[in-house]
């Protein structure tokens, strides 16, 4: 993977005296699909809204696609965002949109965006007002995928779909992904999805970054041990996320410091990313009760 | 050609289940030396999957000499993996089918005998 396309240090986001996003540092390479995970009122589409320059930090700093994010078209012309609530004109017609689209973009790409549309079997003469859900996914990530961006940020694109229309919008995403020169970075609560679309991940909770790597790295450190339960458990070697207790038995949910060994008496099993990125939402959650 | 099917709650990474799928239809023949596999965009459109994903897969299975990619047209099958030949695979599977018969005699159910197996596995 490449260069980082986002970098961000120390951003934050502040509403009053309170904080929506906090000492937020993350990294996104080229060419990765990231997604951005976390429980509601997190931080993710604050965290959105600053790298897309709709929002400004009230704290930190970040680079997005080697520019400070601002409400300018040189720096807009290479990102796509794609807002939570789909914004569409609802009595225009996707014909309509392109042509806005055309109007609006140096590089707007007509034909790839017909299409897509004609693949997709939507109707250009239609209000998109009067289209499935699903359709209007479909026109709005055309939308943003014909203005060629280098980045295209996504807030919660699938949550109103269904299952199918989920499917359908993940493969055209990974199709324009396959194209190509995109970074993607979208948030989710789909976390069954995750594994299957994204190479790379980043947790908020809390208001904080709990996690930010690729999805294969975040598979190989983390364990789940089970064993007998003991009073003291060794962590030179490895940091507990997640710990649950019986009687008798503990599990723990572990990452592994580079070379570190299981100790013996511990029964290691593969967690999946859903377990960890579970781990690590209940681990900011009991720190913020504490 | 083959179709790969993506298993999300193995914590199996999906870049090794798609070798996992490529080197399993070359020990059965579904795969056969000469045989393109499918390109990475077809792969996406099907399983709705990462392609730096399939790319990956695919860059291991060339280096595993198992593939190679040849520009401009696509990845085909160059080999079939090495490993012990089918008659000592039978002879091995024979062992093991004596073994799980003398298990359920004794009388331990599937999920009794797979975990004795996972220790077994596990125990270097």
């Amino acid at each position: 993977m490449g260069a980082a396309v986002i970098q961000t240090k120390g951003l934050g986001k502040r509403y009053g005296s309170f904080w929506a996003l906090e000492n937020c540092n993350i990294s996104v390479p080229a060419g990765s699909v990231s997604a951005l995970v976390g429980p509601n009122g997190a931080g993710k589409s604050t965290l959105l809204k600053i790298l897309v320059g709709l929002n400004r930090a009230s704290a930190g700093q970040g680079e997005v696609l080697g520019k400070a994010p601002a409400q300018e078209e040189s720096f807009l012309s290479d990102i796509g965002y794609l807002a939570q609530e789909i914004p569409l004109y609802k009595n225009l017609n996707a014909a309509d949109h392109i042509k806005m689209g055309a109007h609006l973009n140096k590089r707007f790409d007509k034909e790839f965006m017909q299409k897509r549309l004609k693949d997709l079997q939507i109707p250009l003469d239609r209000p998109v007002g009067k289209l499935s859900g699903g359709q209007r996914a479909q026109v709005a990530l055309a939308l943003a995928l014909a203005k060629k961006p280098k980045l295209l940020l996504l807030d919660e694109p699938v949550a109103a779909l269904d299952p199918l229309a989920r499917h359908d919008f993940l493969s055209s995403l990974a199709q324009a992904v396959a194209d190509g020169g995109l970074t993607v970075v979208m948030s989710s609560h789909l976390l069954a999805d995750l594994e299957r679309v994204s190479d790379h991940v980043i947790v908020l909770a809390a208001g904080k970054t709990q996690l930010c790597d690729e999805i294969e790295t975040v598979l190989n450190e983390h364990k789940l041990l089970v064993g007998p339960r003991q009073n003291k458990i060794p962590e030179d070697d490895f940091a507990i996320i997640h710990e649950t207790h019986t009687i008798r038995q503990s599990t723990l949910l572990v990452h592994l410091k580079k070379g570190a060994k299981v100790p013996n008496g511990w029964q290691q099993h593969e967690p999946n990313i859903e377990e960890i990125i579970l781990a690590y939402m209940g681990q900011a959650k009991e720190g913020g009760e504490k | 050609m083959i179709q790969f099917r993506l298993n999300t709650h193995s914590g199996v990474p999906p870049y090794l289940q798609i070798v996992q799928q490529v080197k399993q239809a070359l020990q059965v023949g579904i795969l056969q030396p000469g045989d393109q596999l499918p390109t990475v965009k077809e792969v996406v459109t099907h399983i709705a999957i990462n392609p730096n994903t399939v790319a990956k897969a695919y860059r291991e299975l060339e280096s595993l000499g198992l593939v190679e990619g040849r520009t401009g047209s696509g990845t085909f099958v160059k080999q079939r993996p090495a490993g012990p030949s089918p008659e000592v695979q039978e002879a091995l599977s024979q062992d093991l089918s004596g073994w799980v018969a003398k298990a359920r005699k004794a009388g331990l159910d599937d999920e009794a005998i797979e975990a004795l197996l996972r220790i077994a596995l596990h125990k270097r």
